[in-house]
């Protein structure tokens, strides 16, 4: 029986933005298992990025060049600084390191033949080098990381370039994380630890503290593949100055900056959300600090963390990046996240666009697992060919954009072909507020 | 024996020379002199050569080596045969941090002390250390033996996987997860054949076993404290 008198007008029910029902959910989900919330991908939450930016197209006082006659060059050299054979790109989008056991052997194939196909390179991760990999890709980045697994000196002489992982975007200062279901045979032997463990990377070097000491593993690492291939130093945003500059001063060619969008195979979601710059907000100090020592485009600059479309890639090449790599977005090129899966992402409580549960193994696209009849889903040769595609689009918006600027190399992209759309994009990347010649912290305003 | 003078060749060309020694050279004799603290002496070496290394050396010395016999008559900085394959690496002296890291095989033996974190991530080298070692040593180890003539400083093996450990003196703390375990006949034939191949004097049944108790390989809400 309702006793209410419907006569008078009742208080609408209001949720609190507070406590959301997403946050009581977590409560009550920590409240009955006693473990953080681990998930796989980037950060979640809206930051300022780069759909914060516009470019200003030509018009009187700058001219553009003709879309289809005009050539806007898109190539890219990295590793110029030390290295006698420096990686030549025909586009400046890369693709990032996933470890072969964060995702299937049948994913690490297909990113190497896609990247191929579009003349970039991709790159390893956290579990050493497959052969899969090695043989699919023309170009493969071999990352050195803290756990070592994996790592051998024939790989690495293998390898067209080292990246020495110092952190991620997604968790800087935290170590990775694989959970016991994804520690098949192959994984487990490759790492060198007993099968269905939940296995735990170092969060730092084993044998290297501090820049004084990165110099010292440079040289090693060089004199052992004989100063061939470039040396690339990734650091998470956080501190991207000083971590660029002492990258540099360390000796790297090469600095990779992941700032928070970008993603991982599975960490505590409190980490993802919580630590960690947006990538908007990275390159701009990246670049000041490459600039004031004398070495911006001589130290080439990369920058990762949610780069979808080649307007991304033309916005971060415009504020002095000389390349992208991408993650999660080539990963949706092969089929992670496919509405065609919906009904089996429905059995697993997500929804399509939703799913990040990569480190249970049990992905439905057969991309972030070990189970062989899911892996077995993903055809390697067409998956690869979408993202030789999704590769070649990206590249083709960038110069678009890049002509309508008037600019024949996407290097030519500058800060001055930009505007924000906020006051807090405007602040990170130091261009001005849309109709206005002034951001927050310009030099001479008093703001 | 060929013998290279760090005083006056460069770094480069001492690796260059070594690495390019193959299974088949005939110069397989090598001497080293002057390496006056320089980093990363004899990296990368991967044929069955002897290299004799006549000094002190800085980090990273026999680094990822395969194959090669390295004995270095000094002592060496942070890092020695960090990731060692095969082969076998001696030091006269001490070493720094981080001895044996990662390594996945082969033969470190250390005549002297060793510093902390000694066969940190090792991955199934051997390693034999004829006095005491520092703290965290054999930090999350994963396979392989580190033997410890003398004693060991704290947090002993924590969060070890399932590399063993042998220690004839005291321990001063174990770290998380790592316990004493039962020495078995099958422990005390690996260990004899060690301490053998260290040139150690020591018996096996003088030193007592420690590795994982497993408790932390998968996570558990009542082990909190302990990640």
């Amino acid at each position: 029986m309702n006793d209410h008198d419907t006569r008078i007008p009742r208080t609408v029910p209001i949720q609190s933005a507070t406590f959301s029902n997403p946050i009581n959910a977590e409560i009550r989900r920590a409240a009955a298992t006693g473990i953080y919330d681990i998930r796989g991908g980037g950060a979640k939450r809206k930051v300022p990025h780069f759909d914060d930016l516009l470019f200003l197209g030509a018009s009187i006082s700058r001219y553009p060049l003709e879309g289809y006659r005009e050539k806007c060059d898109t190539r890219v050299t990295l590793g110029t600084r030390f290295a006698k054979k420096p990686i030549e790109l025909d586009i400046p989008v890369t693709i990032a390191g996933m470890s072969f056991g964060a995702l299937s052997a049948q994913a690490k194939e297909a990113l190497g033949r896609g990247a191929s196909a579009a003349g970039t390179s991709t790159t390893t991760g956290d579990g050493g080098m497959t052969p899969e990999e090695r043989g699919h890709s023309s170009k493969l980045v071999y990352q050195y990381l803290p756990s070592r697994y994996g790592m051998n000196p024939d790989d690495l002489r293998r390898a067209d370039a080292i990246e020495i992982v110092v952190g991620q975007g997604a968790k800087p200062g935290g170590g990775g994380m694989l959970l016991g279901q994804k520690i098949s045979d192959r994984v487990a032997e490759m790492r060198t630890l007993p099968k269905g463990i939940d296995q735990r990377s170092a969060c730092r070097h084993p044998d290297w503290t501090g820049p004084d000491d990165l110099e010292i593993k440079i040289l090693e690492l060089r004199e052992i593949t004989g100063w061939q291939v470039p040396i690339y130093v990734k650091v998470g945003g956080t501190r991207p100055y000083y971590d660029t500059a002492l990258a540099v001063k360390a000796g790297a060619d090469v600095v990779v900056l992941d700032g928070m969008q970008g993603g991982t195979a599975a960490t505590q979601d409190v980490f993802i959300e919580h630590v960690g710059l947006p990538t908007l907000a990275c390159i701009r100090p990246a670049v000041r600090a490459l600039q004031d020592l004398g070495m911006h485009r001589e130290v080439q600059l990369v920058v990762s963390g949610g780069i979808r479309t080649g307007a991304d890639v033309a916005k971060a090449l415009a504020l002095g990046a000389d390349a992208v790599a991408i993650g999660t977005a080539a990963l949706i090129a092969l089929g992670d996240n496919d509405p065609k899966w919906e009904s089996e992402y429905q059995k697993l409580g997500t929804t399509t666009g939703a799913y990040d549960d990569w480190h249970e193994g049990r992905d439905p696209a057969g991309i972030t697992t070990q189970d062989p009849e899911l892996a077995a889903r993903l055809d390697p040769v067409e998956a690869g060919r979408r993202l030789s595609n999704y590769l070649k689009v990206m590249t083709l918006e960038a110069q678009t954009i890049a002509r309508a600027c008037g600019h024949n190399h996407l290097h030519n992209l500058e800060p001055e072909d930009l505007c924000a759309l906020t006051m807090e994009a405007a602040a990170m990347a130091q261009v001005p507020l849309a109709g206005t010649d002034w951001y927050p912290g310009k030099p001479g305003t008093g703001y | 024996m060929q013998t290279i003078d760090l005083a006056t060749q460069p770094l480069r060309e001492l690796n260059s020379t070594l690495q390019a020694q193959s299974a088949q050279t005939n110069a397989t004799a090598w001497e080293v002199l002057n390496p006056r603290g320089a980093h990363a002496i004899a990296v990368g070496l991967d044929a069955p050569i002897d290299v004799t290394v006549r000094g002190v050396t800085g980090y990273y010395c026999a680094g990822m080596n395969k194959q090669a016999h390295i004995h270095v008559t000094g002592s060496v900085g942070p890092g020695v045969a960090e990731n060692m394959m095969s082969g076998t690496v001696i030091i006269d002296g001490d070493a720094s941090q981080y001895a044996g890291a990662t390594g996945r095989g082969g033969l470190l033996v250390i005549k002297g002390n060793a510093s902390s974190r000694c066969g940190i991530s090792m991955k199934g080298i051997d390693i034999v250390v004829h006095g005491n070692v520092g703290h965290m040593s054999a930090f999350m180890a994963q396979a392989g033996n580190l033997v410890v003539c003398g004693d060991a400083g704290d947090a002993l093996g924590d969060s070890i996987y399932e590399a063993r450990l042998f220690v004839r003196g005291s321990v001063k703390s174990l770290g998380a997860d790592c316990v004493e375990k039962e020495m078995r006949p099958e422990h005390l034939e690996i260990l004899r054949d060690l301490l053998e191949r260290a040139g150690a004097d020591a018996r096996p049944e003088d030193f007592r076993r420690y590795g994982s108790a497993r408790k932390l390989y998968n996570f558990d809400v009542d082990n909190a404290a302990a990640y």
